[in-house]
């Protein structure tokens, strides 16, 4: 039997006339239109940005701004470092105690806790990201900083021989408690990215880890956490980037002192606070100089989430997953919520 | 020597020695203390957050807007009906922008540009906007919308400012979920002969609705709950206003204000407001969950 051609009835039976072709063509090229606009977006707001911080830029030099420690509001004086240093001690101290909980609360949750207890132990801990910034200042200032205020004193004055923690009054609001709220906020998205990392654990590397007459936490020590390093390091670094980027529940609680940092139960600044604080009565340059210190913060978050994705990434493809790490990445931002759904 | 004592000594040799089970219990203690503290906060929060804000709530609470007057104490202040409200308003009118812009780019991603340089791009610059700080979003909005055209402060242009912050949640989520659609599903539509759009409309968005919604409540909750980016955008208020394009109030801002008062009274008025606000969200957060765990894909 000899095989009919298909376009033998002189209408092509797969093409299809022009006009039932055109809401295809509509829809695919207003899509891309749609998802240029985002990159379109971002670079127009990275150059409107500089736009608005180059008054302030002209007038201390742009290393004069980020490495000048002297920020004057009356004096018109504004050198960021204060600022950036602030940034980074609270930052710092919400990593130092953020991430070894966050970790452990995953290494028990994916490897030691009982089945029943794994879902509401997760739910739990994910609900911490749904909190509101404002309302974590809210607790950390009124609740956080007056119960522990007596607590940091006796640390100061028993460690007063170490330069930075000890000696010194301690005031309510201060670094430490600002970083101690920063670690809250970012337990969960630690957390869930970790977890999300030891899922991907090849059995095999654990039951031979058990086989060998490991103990659990040798098991977990040499099959588990080597595996997932790089994961959990760019969890880590993702939450880096939350804590660098928070202004609201630090500006209540770090206390508006525009010096450099020299105590760590002293009142601070940081980058995004000042920016909360100053931006409604700012005027000309000093109104510039809070856009300046808002781009710095934009490079250094733009920094270190790339670095944070790259590595995720990477930890997805050694894993051998379809992406699942990737996407837990942005599961994790949007509240652990596509990691709950998966 | 007898032979059953040879063997317990042969066995003896295979058993973990005391300083390995030390360290091993040891390690799983800390594990545990760790778990602990991470559920802490969260508990000691809605703890202090219930006993701080039930005393304050009552029915006066949730129907008058705040009054400013804060020196006759708890009666003279007000509610905080206007923050509800202009909350609501805003969340609304950042959605109806947000979801059909998140969600297309989203089906583009999935269905248009999978595997091609222009995707990653715009995957990795939907990353990028993730890692945005919230408070940028509202600089991003008053250099472009109030500066750029000399005017001030509207309801609109905050919401504007959480659609920014929305997109790249409802983007990312969506994408997880459309990729979850079987192919097979895709490729017998097109088999029967239906065009790239209707099988997009018939049948991909139908089959991860429950999936889609999960992710647009749960960027919803996270919006509800902004600050940074309605402080240089919305401006507060005091009074209720369905208008936006004026100043409009919110929960975050109402209770940022509040915070920084010394009046004990106002500061009161803020635990109720947060307690309304972390419910309003928490509540968001269940229904998605819910829905998720019914969702038959994943």
């Amino acid at each position: 039997m000899e095989a009919t051609p298909l376009a033998s009835s002189g209408r092509s039976i797969v093409g299809r006339p022009l006009l039932a072709r055109l809401p295809d063509r509509i829809l695919k090229y207003g899509l891309s239109a749609l998802s240029a606009l985002i990159l379109v977006l971002i670079v127009y707001f990275f150059f409107r940005l500089i736009g608005q911080a180059r008054p302030a830029f002209e007038k201390e030099g742009v290393l004069g701004f980020v490495f000048g420690n002297n920020w004057d509001v009356g004096a018109e004086h504004f050198g960021a470092l204060p600022l950036l240093v602030g940034t980074l001690i609270t930052s710092g101290v919400a990593l130092l105690i953020g991430v070894p909980v966050a970790v452990a609360a995953a290494v028990y949750v994916t490897e030691l806790c009982p089945l029943r207890l794994r879902g509401g132990l997760t739910v739990l801990i994910e609900l911490l990201a749904a909190v509101p910034s404002v309302v974590y200042g809210l607790w950390g200032i009124f609740f956080l900083a007056p119960k522990l205020q007596p607590a940091e004193q006796w640390l100061a004055d028993r460690l007063s021989f170490i330069p930075f923690v000890g000696g010194g009054l301690v005031t309510i609001p201060n670094y430490f408690v600002a970083g101690l709220v920063l670690a809250t906020m970012i337990l969960p998205i630690v957390s869930a990215i970790s977890r999300e990392v030891m899922a991907t654990v090849p059995p095999d590397h654990k039951e031979a880890a058990l086989a060998l007459g490991a103990t659990r936490w040798e098991m977990i020590r040499m099959a588990v956490l080597p595996y997932c390093r790089s994961g959990i390091v760019g969890g880590a670094m993702l939450g880096l980037g939350r804590a660098i980027g928070e202004a609201i529940a630090v500006a209540i609680v770090i206390g508006d002192a525009p010096k450099l940092g020299h105590q760590l139960f002293a009142q601070g600044y940081s980058l995004a606070a000042a920016i909360v604080n100053e931006f409604g009565e700012a005027q000309g340059v000093h109104r510039s100089a809070l856009f300046a210190a808002g781009l710095v913060l934009f490079v250094l978050t733009l920094i270190v989430n790339a670095i944070a994705r790259l590595l995720v990434a990477r930890a997805a493809r050694t894993g051998g997953g379809r992406g699942g790490v990737e996407n837990a990445a942005a599961g994790g931002q949007v509240i652990g919520g596509a990691a709950a759904g998966a | 020597m007898s032979p059953s004592s040879a063997s317990n000594e042969r066995l003896a040799r295979f058993a973990v020695s005391p300083a390995r089970k030390r360290r091993d219990l040891l390690a799983r203690g800390g594990v545990i203390v760790g778990t602990a503290l991470a559920v802490m906060p969260l508990l000691l929060i809605v703890y202090y957050l219930l006993r701080k804000g039930l005393g304050v709530w009552s029915v006066s609470f949730f129907t008058t807007d705040p009054t400013g007057n804060t020196f006759f104490g708890a009666s003279s202040i007000g509610g905080i009906k206007s923050a509800i409200l202009g909350t609501i308003e805003i969340v609304a009118l950042a959605s109806a922008i947000s979801i059909p812009v998140g969600i297309g780019v989203a089906v583009w991603l999935v269905e248009y540009g999978r595997g091609s340089v222009f995707a990653s791009a715009v995957r990795f610059f939907v990353d990028v906007l993730t890692g945005v700080p919230s408070i940028l979003f509202g600089l991003f909005v008053y250099i472009v919308l109030i500066v750029g055209t000399g005017s001030t402060y509207a309801g609109w242009k905050g919401a504007v400012a959480l659609s920014l912050l929305m997109l790249p949640i409802v983007i990312r989520s969506a994408e997880v979920i459309l990729l979850l659609v079987p192919g097979a599903l895709r490729e017998s539509a097109l088999a029967l002969g239906a065009p790239r759009w209707r099988v997009i409309f018939s049948i991909v968005l139908p089959t991860a609705l429950p999936g889609l919604v999960t992710g647009v409540l749960l960027a919803i909750a996270r919006a509800a709950g902004e600050t940074a980016p309605l402080l240089f955008t919305a401006a507060a208020t005091l009074h209720t206003s369905f208008n936006l394009s004026g100043f409009m109030n919110s929960l975050p801002v109402q209770i940022y204000k509040d915070v920084t008062s010394p009046t004990t009274a106002v500061v009161n008025r803020a635990w109720g407001a947060a307690l309304t606000l972390v419910v309003m969200i928490l509540l968001l957060n269940l229904i998605a969950r819910l829905i998720a765990r019914r969702s038959r894909l994943a």
